[in-house]
């Protein structure tokens, strides 16, 4: 959104980097921050991990400027190239990539040591550190003798004990199984904000986006879909890509009927007969006429008692009980609206079932 | 509700210990041909004992379990049949796959041991392979199987020889989330449709709660509560279910007053503030004096920027932000009031910061009132 922003800490300006004939990274541009903590966010090849390589120089570009500071990382025009270790980045990846054959401690004073500190400043910082993540106690034990979480703790130790100026992150929960994953995202997240470092996280797994980031980039195909902070992303998607990409949706072909004001109008849609024309938010650029995809988050939509103007009609194929909250399934003609019910009030399977819809959560997006 | 003919699996009176340790106290469950009962409980609450007696790979000490028409223990009666000769097909969280057999024979190995003819070894293979969806891979070498696959040749081995039970020893654990809910669907879609009695085991409440038609709830050895999945949400017998099965916040109080189901509670503050009074229903036979667990479950609390008009007989709760947690879907929260911790899960976004002071209301009638 801001490539020439000044004030950004990083600012990756037009990032090109083809393997092959393959484009993997198609002129994306973003700045962050100091001190923010930015996602991006795809599936697999859309080119997020080779913009994260990127910025850490662990690959050489085909285009476009990197910058961090007052530092150029990287300016092929410009003949620049700064290799990885003079970046001053801090990189914790998926395999934990911590020396089995060293202590806790050993592993995260070996960045230190590298720099020529001096060994009671070295003690005092890895101190520091391993309480910050919760090793204190594991400080002589063996790298190997660690659990999954445990080691990934550390390499986040060993990765922020030199206070660089950036931390990049590379899918490192998904190792880790589902509770401690969650219990780690929140955990990184705070170690994160209390070091203040500026950081830069890639995951395909938008639930981790969504609770970890203050701004998340979507990405598909080498390209930027969507910026923004992770409830703009999460309620107002700009394409359908993004809307199914990001939480669950139900996603239909619509048509534009009224635009009454900017972003505010109507959509009609149409299954099996039955026609009906929903309020709801609208995308910027598009217009009365066209068609667009209309989506409404499962939460959304609404099992209620009465028909009325703008509710739709079918019947309830499953409802399963999650404990909290009731995911139920509504037939609609050929479509099957997901549906969150909630526990003390919800349809049963074969009941027939009125959906409404709030225009303020009711969008149409781009296809 | 059933007649004796339709009961598969009956367990009576079963117990087991561990030298001074009781693993297994006075269990007693029939299951039904078909049914799909799970066991629930946290590590150690006796649910893989009591799944390994009925598997045979341990004796209790006292009960007796039939399978089918069959007694396969009875220490009374001096009866104990070996795990192989008991009609069962079991599924563990290890997939248990032999590497260096093909799909095929995998799948096949149980009808061999039990000396099937060659023709009926391959008619059922076959059937069971296609029913996991794997007959296009019976030739392929196990190790060349995804995890997803593994599980299914697991599966498939189990029910070739269409036995009277299967035994699911927590045989999701091991798989990553997506492949989790995939295969958890394909478990319920085929034991539907193969319609043969499953006992599962599981300390995850969210398969319990998808995959059963009926959940035994265990902790310490004993039997806490069974039931359909909303049955015993909406009603548990103690705060160790509520919390078990879904989430409720905890307060610790004593009854002050009752009418009919309708209980007043006061809950002491833990930071020697004034108690909070609260209003809630259920612990019959509760009297005032008593000690009461008012369990508030996230979704039935409501969030308020501004303080609330409680005329309507709504508890109000003024308390002050802890943290938040933004799922998309939900926004979760922690708020603290009196010195406990109030769980909230709201369907909208609200831009909370710690210490904000909010409000919370919640009806009487689902401030759950129990004894234990």
């Amino acid at each position: 959104m801001t490539s020439e922003n000044a004030d950004s800490y990083l600012e990756v300006d037009n990032l090109v980097k083809y393997f092959g004939d393959d484009k993997a990274v198609d002129g994306i541009s973003f700045g962050i921050p100091k001190g923010a903590f930015l996602t991006l966010l795809g599936p697999s090849g859309c080119g997020k991990t080779t913009t994260l390589m990127s910025i850490a120089g662990l690959h050489t570009i085909d285009g476009g400027r990197i910058r961090v500071g007052e530092t150029i990382f990287t300016s092929p025009k410009e003949g620049l190239f700064l290799p990885p270790e003079k970046r001053d980045i801090g990189m914790v990846f998926q395999s934990y990539a911590i020396w089995p054959h060293m202590t806790v401690a050993q592993n995260v004073a070996y960045p230190l040591e590298i720099r020529e500190w001096e060994r009671p400043d070295i003690d005092d910082r890895v101190a520091e550190v391993l309480k910050l993540v919760g090793l204190t106690d594991w400080a002589d034990s063996l790298a190997t003798n660690l659990s999954g979480g445990q080691q990934q703790r550390a390499s986040l130790a060993r990765a922020i004990v030199s206070n660089p100026s950036l931390l990049l992150f590379d899918e490192p929960l998904s190792n880790l199984d589902l509770k401690l994953r969650e219990q780690m995202r929140v955990e990184l997240k705070r170690i994160q904000n209390e070091v203040g470092i500026t950081s830069i996280y890639v995951t395909h797994d938008q639930s981790e986006a969504l609770v970890m980031s203050d701004e998340i980039i979507v990405m598909s195909k080498g390209k930027i879909e969507q910026r923004g902070g992770p409830v703009e992303i999460y309620s107002s998607p700009v394409n359908e890509y993004v809307s199914n990409f990001i939480g669950i949706a139900n996603l239909m072909k619509a048509k534009v009927v009224e635009v009454s004001e900017p972003g505010i109008g109507k959509v009609e849609v149409a299954q099996d007969g039955q026609t009906v024309q929903l309020p709801c938010r609208l995308t910027p650029g598009i217009a009365a006429g066209e068609d667009a995809v209309l989506s409404v988050r499962p939460e959304n939509v609404h099992a209620v008692d009465e028909s009325g103007e703008g509710t739709l009609t079918g019947e309830c194929t499953h409802a399963i009980f999650l404990g909290s909250y009731v995911d139920c399934r509504v037939r609609w003609g050929d479509f099957e609206w997901k549906v969150i019910s909630h526990p003390r009030n919800h349809p049963r399977t074969g009941d027939k079932v009125h959906l409404r819809f709030d225009a303020e959560h009711t969008l149409a997006v781009q296809p | 509700m059933t007649t004796n003919t339709d009961i598969k699996v009956s367990i009576e009176h079963l117990y087991k210990s561990y030298g001074p340790e009781t693993a297994v106290k006075d269990f007693n469950l029939d299951i039904t041909q078909g049914e799909f009962v799970t066991l629930l409980g946290p590590s150690g609450c006796g649910k893989t004992t009591t799944l390994r007696c009925v598997a045979g790979l341990e004796r209790p000490e006292e009960g007796e379990i039939r399978i089918g028409n069959e007694t396969v223990v009875a220490p009374a009666k001096d009866i104990y049949l070996f795990p192989e000769h008991r009609n069962i097909g079991m599924v563990f969280q290890s997939y248990a796959v032999w590497p260096h057999m093909t799909v095929f024979d995998n799948v096949a190995y149980g009808l061999r041991v039990r000396r099937a003819s060659g023709a009926e070894i391959k008619t059922r293979t076959m059937k069971a392979l296609e029913l996991v969806g794997l007959d296009q891979q019976a030739d392929r070498f196990a190790t060349k199987l995804s995890g997803g696959q593994r599980q299914r040749v697991a599966l498939a081995r189990a029910i070739v020889y269409e036995p009277d039970v299967i035994l699911f020893d927590e045989p999701l654990s091991n798989l990553d989330a997506k492949l989790r809910e995939q295969m958890r669907d394909e478990i319920v879609r085929l034991q539907k449709e193969v319609g043969i009695t499953s006992i599962f085991v599981t300390h995850d409440q969210s398969e319990a709660l998808v995959m059963s038609d009926r959940v035994v709830v265990m902790d310490k050895a004993v039997i806490q509560q069974i039931g359909d999945p909303e049955d015993i949400y909406a009603n548990p017998v103690n705060s160790f279910v509520a919390n078990f099965i879904g989430v409720t916040s905890l307060l610790e109080g004593k009854l002050t007053a009752r009418n009919g189901d309708a209980c007043e509670v006061e809950v002491p503050a833990a930071n020697g503030g004034a108690p909070l009074q609260l209003r809630g229903a259920g612990a019959p036979g509760a009297q005032p004096g008593d000690p009461i667990f008012l369990n508030l479950r996230p979704e039935d609390v409501q969030l308020h920027l501004e303080a609330p008009d409680g005329s309507d007989g709504r508890n109000v709760i003024e308390g002050q932000v802890i943290d938040t947690i933004y799922l998309g879907s939900f926004l979760e929260g922690r708020v603290r009031a009196g010195g406990h911790e109030i769980g909230i899960q709201i369907d909208h976004y609200e831009n909370l910061v710690p210490d904000q002071t909010v409000w919370l209301t919640f009806q009487p009638e689902h401030g759950l009132c129990l004894t234990d």
